[in-house]
């Protein structure tokens, strides 16, 4: 798309649950440093399309290509160390730890080292640490949280957990970010600060983003490409501009929404 | 009325108004700072989750390279610097700079909406910003295209500002990089321009925030403001070794004399907050010794520290309220100069290992030596609260035309409805006409900027209308008791200060919202309203039933019970020589409650005076005839927009009088 170096390239992927046809032959492509966005109506395959990416997921046919190579059937592990982090529909945070060592979390695909060093903290591992910590804070400067660092992250608000996700997927320093419903069950401020921050993120760190999203203000707002899914088929891809004006679109999800 | 007469004028000249050349102007002092205190931390700043310590002669040299690399701009002896954002080092640098230039900041409110960026930095003739972050490189940016003045805007935080490719747009790290250089092609060029500032230099313009019409630019000098600094300095004994946070306005004259000016006069060092939501916490990581807040922050301060104690273990909040029951008792004892007896002292003793102690801590007050409330009346309550606990929380009184202070109570001289007395070299007098606080001393500032009118209607023979109206008492301190165009007189020539009367009569909690009615009356008669929610519990307990607000509001025993408060504000404003002959004569329960549905009040709560004077005008004429109640109509909104009609038939009642003189 938009004449981009391909990150990421989907090609004809199939899943199935029992009889649920849950993908049917999708194939898209997200150039590197872009926002594309995968709209649907409710169980049109998005995010499992999301999942069969990141790697929880395997499609019965089809291959997935990203930075050029095969990766159709890596694990979550192998895929999130290539550099592929995400956020999930529901948030899914240590509720019992604190905020920094949420995003903490995130950095362990980029630690090192003996488990013996860690424990005395020492040489190397202190070292290590520190340098983690660095980079933590300023993802927790980026996200304006500061005042919430030690806060238990169960105690914070809705909105606040969605942005400490955010936060701990930027910690793994990710190629590509993941975002499922980044702003679903936000109010409108809360809504427009996450938008600030996912243009910001792609702006200032050059992370490229798919992002799963409901509210058509915002996806049209911020993403260079928008995918359209509806039962399991992919029925659009292209600028939002395009894309708005697909007939097949308007009937299958805006038409709907606008009814 | 004589002793009034005697105290007429309060504080007097300081002989230490005269400044060393040598010494004169903020850069010269941080010259001196940088050699005397060298490596002294200065300033720190939380960036990242950590303190970073930057000393005096980093001081130094930080804001020697912005004013290096604003000279390299162009910058000439006189140019304004606007300034914008969050308390930030570089920010203070960047005001340093510019007085080291010969130049003026200019700081602006970080909040600030465009239209009134707009309005100060055209009016100042800024032509150079230095600014925080991308919001406010945006909101100037909009701006520029009105203020052609404006040359250069520079920036702090880069974040968010790559794509941005307006020439007029320098980041400071550039900013200082030209400066680097310039000052390899003009070596001792900057010395030279330090010393030639005088003190009669203008330090600062503070734009005050008018709330008729637009703001004021009040211009103060070098001297204004390192004479006031070195006197409040040597008052309350501060030295090198103080703390304080830097986290209101840096556009606020307050936050430049405690963060800046006296920083500077004396070498205590500046923190500033990592952010604004993290002001409370931060508090607690620095332990200031030198604290200022305005009561709404020692208020929602106080708010935090109960909801925590609410949700503490059952025996725990009773051991927490016990002790601060102990701990309020003995604070007014002492407020009032009397012995608290043997068993409080005791058990005050205790609490402090137990309570008191444990929660300064906790507030991050537990090194505070000297702190500050003003702006407004605090409330005796909050007052008391933090003062039993401990800390050493003081009145002060002051403004941005006197460099921030007129009057700071005395260290074991603290009392709960004044301000304290003048600082060492400021004289108070009231205007024996209006009672208006009139001020003169070495902070008094210049004028305003461009603006010969308001100088002319606020300072006269270097005296300052304060626009407040104050009282003397009889040892010397300074009361507030209104603002001076609210102020009336009885036929009599008493003075009448409508708010004060109706503050003193809402302390009672039967008594929820209060109109006082005099000038040009020959006494003072009351609107009053109860609180329903305390009145009405009151009357459950005593058995007293009743239907509804009117019916409640005209009960016999109601009228009892609101004289009892009614009299005991008569009590205490007969120990006031000026106000004596302004007691509270009659006065009636309302039958409805005002209501900003209805006009009557604000929404923010302030009485509509001059509504309510014609709206109940029957009443208030039935309070000076003498008829012992009044038939009443009147029309209330219901939520629902609803219009109806309430009748009723109201009592007057009268209060007694106490003799002038008497203790309160």
């Amino acid at each position: 798309m938009s004449g981009r170096t391909p990150l990421l390239e989907v090609d004809g992927i199939s899943v199935r649950f029992g009889a649920v046809q849950a993908l049917e032959r999708v194939s898209l492509s997200i150039g590197r440093g872009e926002v594309a966005a995968i709209i649907g109506p409710n169980g049109a395959g998005k995010t499992t399309l999301l999942n069969v990416i990141s790697g929880f997921y395997h499609p019965y046919e089809g291959h997935i290509r990203f930075e050029g190579k095969d990766r159709t059937h890596l694990k979550p592990y192998d895929v999130a160390a290539l550099g592929i982090a995400r956020t999930f529909q529901n948030v899914a945070l240590f509720k019992g730890m604190s905020v920094l060592d949420n995003i903490m979390t995130g950095r362990l695909l980029k630690m090192k080292g003996s488990f013996l060093l860690e424990a005395l903290y020492w040489g190397p591992a202190q070292r290590q640490e520190l340098e983690h910590r660095a980079f933590v804070e300023r993802i927790i400067d980026f996200l304006e949280i500061q005042a919430i660092r030690k806060t238990p992250a169960g105690q914070l608000p809705y909105g606040l957990q969605k942005r400490v996700e955010l936060a701990r997927a930027l910690a793994a320093e990710p190629t590509l970010l993941l975002l499922d419903e980044p702003m679903a069950g936000m109010n409108v401020e809360e809504k427009e600060d996450m938008c600030r921050f996912v243009l910001g993120v792609n702006d200032e760190f050059g992370t490229t983003i798919a992002l799963i999203e409901h509210d058509m203000s915002v996806v049209m707002d911020i993403s260079d490409h928008v995918v359209t899914l509806d039962y399991g088929r992919k029925i659009a891809d292209g600028t939002p501009d395009e894309v708005r004006a697909n007939p097949a679109v308007i009937d299958a999800y805006l038409g709907l929404a606008h009814a | 009325m004589t002793r009034a007469t005697a105290a007429a004028t309060i504080g007097a000249r300081h002989p230490s108004d005269t400044l060393d050349p040598a010494a004169d102007t903020f850069p010269k002092l941080v010259v001196e700072n940088a050699r005397r205190l060298g490596a002294k931390v200065a300033i720190r700043e939380k960036t990242l989750g950590i303190w970073q310590s930057h000393s005096w002669r980093d001081y130094l040299a930080e804001s020697r390279l912005i004013a290096l690399g604003l000279a390299a701009l162009g910058f000439a002896r006189g140019d304004k610097t606007a300034i914008v954002g969050d308390n930030r080092p570089p920010l203070y640098w960047a005001m340093l700079a510019t007085q080291a230039l010969g130049g003026v900041p200019v700081p602006l409110y970080q909040d600030s909406i465009e239209k009134e960026m707009q309005f100060i930095v055209d009016h100042a003739e800024a032509r150079f910003a230095v600014v925080e972050d991308q919001e406010q490189v945006d909101k100037l940016l909009h701006v520029r295209a009105q203020c052609p003045r404006l040359e250069y805007i520079i920036y702090d935080d880069p974040r968010g500002l790559r794509k941005y490719k307006e020439p007029c747009l320098l980041s400071l790290a550039e900013l200082k990089e030209r400066g680097e250089k310039f000052d390899r092609e003009h070596p001792g060029w900057l010395d030279e321009e330090i010393a030639r500032g005088t003190g009669d230099d203008v330090a600062i313009i503070c734009y005050t925030s008018g709330t008729t019409g637009q703001p004021k630019g009040t211009v103060l000098t070098h001297r204004n403001l390192i004479v006031t600094a070195r006197n409040a300095v040597a008052f309350e004994g501060l030295g090198p070794d103080d703390e304080v946070v830097a986290y209101l306005p840096m556009a606020w004259v307050g936050d430049h004399m405690f963060s800046f000016g006296q920083s500077v006069v004396s070498g205590f060092a500046t923190n500033c907050p990592e952010s604004a939501a993290t002001v409370l916490h931060d508090l607690r990581e620095i332990g200031p010794t030198y604290f200022f807040a305005p009561p709404r922050i020692w208020e929602s301060i106080l708010t935090t520290v109960m909801i925590r104690v609410d949700d503490a273990w059952a025996p725990k909040r009773a051991m927490v309220r016990f002790f601060l029951d102990v701990a309020r008792r003995v604070e007014r004892a002492r407020l009032a100069r009397r012995s608290s007896g043997l068993g409080d002292r005791l058990l005050s003793a205790l609490g402090r290992v137990l309570v008191y102690g444990p929660l300064r801590d906790n507030l991050g007050m537990r090194r505070i030596r000297v702190a500050y409330t003003a702006g407004e009346a605090i409330g005796p309550e909050l007052f008391e609260f933090y003062r039993s606990l401990g800390i050493n929380v003081k009145q002060l009184y002051g403004m941005t035309e006197s460099s921030a202070l007129i009057c700071i109570q005395k260290d074991g001289d603290v009392k709960l409805d004044t301000v304290g007395t003048p600082l060492p070299g400021v004289e108070i007098r009231i205007a024996p006409d209006s009672g208006e606080v009139l001020f003169r001393g070495p902070g008094v500032f210049r004028g305003y900027y461009k603006n010969p009118e308001a100088t002319g209607q606020t300072l006269e023979d270097g005296w300052v209308h304060t626009g407040d109206a104050g009282v003397i008492d009889r040892e010397g301190h300074l009361r507030i008791i209104d603002r001076a165009r609210d102020v009336g007189r009885l036929t009599g020539g008493t003075l009448f200060a409508p708010k004060y009367l109706e503050n003193k009569l809402k302390f009672s909690p039967f008594i929820k919202e209060a109109v006082c009615i005099g000038n040009g009356r020959p006494f003072v008669v009351a609107l009053l309203n109860i609180d329903l929610a305390a009145v009405g519990s009151w009357a459950e307990r005593r058995g007293i039933a009743y239907t509804s607000y009117t019916d409640l509001a005209q009960k016999p025993e109601v009228y009892d019970l609101i004289r009892e408060a009614v009299n005991r504000v008569n009590a205490s404003l007969a120990g006031e020589a000026e106000l004596a002959g302004a007691q509270i004569r009659k006065f009636l329960l309302l039958h409805k409650e005002l209501d900003a549905d209805d006009q009557e009040i604000t929404r923010t709560r302030k009485v509509r005076r001059g509504f309510i004077a014609e709206k109940y005008a029957a009443l208030i004429e039935g309070l000076y005839s003498g008829a012992g109640h009044v038939n009443v109509e009147a029309q209330v909104t219901y939520e629902d927009g609803r219009i109806g009609t309430v009748r009723a038939d109201v009592r007057i009642a009268e209060a007694a009088v106490a003799a002038a003189g008497a203790a309160r």
